[in-house]
């Protein structure tokens, strides 16, 4: 099986894994970090205000991405998690471990910067909106994921264990992202979607991808980070970690 | 090998049910779940009375009036079939204006006026330059004037 499986079974060894994140971490940040700048630049310099709400629509250019990534990151520490449950890949394991934090963190960057702009422009911070309260639901999932697995001390039990509980909460993502279809919200209907233009100017929309990928590179070299930390905990025992714990890069 | 696939069965069977659940209760609770209801709705009296609702739409064309203490406002929020007549005494969100999307939360009174303890301004999905919004105005408003002589 292993010799026929596919190649890229060998990146999922722990060790390969360690060393080849280590390497993507520094390239991830940095481009991430340029793009960030550019994207700010683009947002609060180059693009224009809005016809209806003015400046305060600059609030979208960090509220979207951080939306978008908050569903994103479910969606792939559940894949993780499942790929850990079913085929015990311990590489899989960490990896969704690793994703929970960013995607919490990145969920109340959506609530938060959505309340600053809910302010100006609805009137309100906060109402229990179809699309506002199944994003709360949602960091609940992600806090509930950690804490489940910090509470299980068995780490191979709190793997299973929070996988599943990563795996109910699936159902959650879909329910966010078409509630403003689905049913009359205070939130408005999505700007961006795969099968029609967008409706908004094309250097708003640009900004916006700018600020997207940067967010997502950002996610990429924490969710890295994390990972490797926790693959080489895991892994203290083995050979080439003992080898990398005395000798530190 | 043959563990994995009764986990992996597991799993998807697992999650297949839990979507049908999902789908389900949703479905069942689809009336609960909307967060406003349309001025149709306030005439069709599918909506309670004897409780604060919220009621969205547009803000009428040309209802928008205003009290003399400032604070008073009359409009007609309407889904361009039926129009609901609101009142409301207190500080409109900035967006407030004729023929935007609003949802006042409040009471429909005997009389048939809405009287709101809180208005919302609602904003769609489009997004542009205050310069593309007039260039926009200015064609709509040109080819107003091309099509009419047209038509009498």
């Amino acid at each position: 099986m292993a010799e026929r499986g596919v190649q890229w079974f060998r990146f999922a060894a722990p060790a390969r894994f360690y060393g080849l994140a280590g390497r993507l971490v520094p390239w991830l940040a940095g481009v991430a970090m340029l793009l960030f700048a550019f994207g700010v630049y683009l947002g609060l310099a180059v693009a224009p205000p809005d016809y209806q709400q003015g400046d305060s629509y600059r609030i979208l250019y960090i509220h979207v991405p951080a939306a978008w990534m908050s569903m994103f990151l479910y969606l792939l520490m559940a894949a993780y998690a499942v790929i850990g449950l079913v085929w015990r890949i311990k590489v899989a394991q960490a990896m969704a471990r690793a994703v929970a934090p960013t995607g919490a963190l990145f969920t109340v960057l959506a609530l938060w910067t959505g309340a600053l702009w809910g302010k100006p422009t609805w009137g309100v911070f906060w109402v229990w909106d179809a699309r506002l309260t199944s994003e709360l639901i949602l960091l609940f999932l992600y806090l509930g994921y950690m804490a489940l697995h910090a509470a299980i001390d068995d780490r191979r039990r709190a793997d299973d264990a929070s996988a599943l509980l990563a795996l109910v909460g699936v159902v959650n993502v879909p329910i966010i992202y078409f509630s403003v279809r689905w049913w009359n919200t205070l939130h408005q209907g999505a700007s961006i979607r795969v099968t029609e233009a967008p409706t908004m100017a094309t250097i708003m929309f640009v900004t916006l991808l700018v600020m997207t990928l940067a967010c997502w590179l950002y996610a990429s070299a924490v969710i890295l980070a994390r990972a490797r930390i926790e693959v080489l905990e895991r892994e203290h025992h083995s050979a080439w970690a003992q080898a990398v714990l005395e000798k530190p890069e | 090998m043959r563990t994995r696939r009764k986990r992996l069965l597991l799993v998807l069977v697992g999650v297949a049910g839990l979507v049908l659940a999902t789908a389900l209760v949703l479905n069942a609770f689809r009336d609960n779940l909307v967060f406003f209801h349309t001025p149709s709705d306030i005439r069709a009296a599918v909506v309670p009375l004897d409780r604060s609702v919220r009621i969205g739409g547009l803000v009428e064309d040309g209802s928008v009036r205003r009290e003399a203490d400032g604070v008073t406002v009359y409009f007609r929020v309407t889904d361009t079939v039926v129009a609901v007549p609101v009142v409301y005494h207190g500080i409109l969100p900035s967006l407030f204006r004729e023929g935007q999307g609003v949802v006042a939360t409040g009471r429909l009174q005997d009389d048939g006026v809405f009287r709101a303890s809180q208005v919302m301004a609602r904003h769609d999905e489009t997004y542009m330059p205050p310069e593309a919004f007039e260039a926009i105005e200015q064609a709509q408003r040109e080819q107003a004037r091309t099509l009419l002589p047209e038509g009498r």
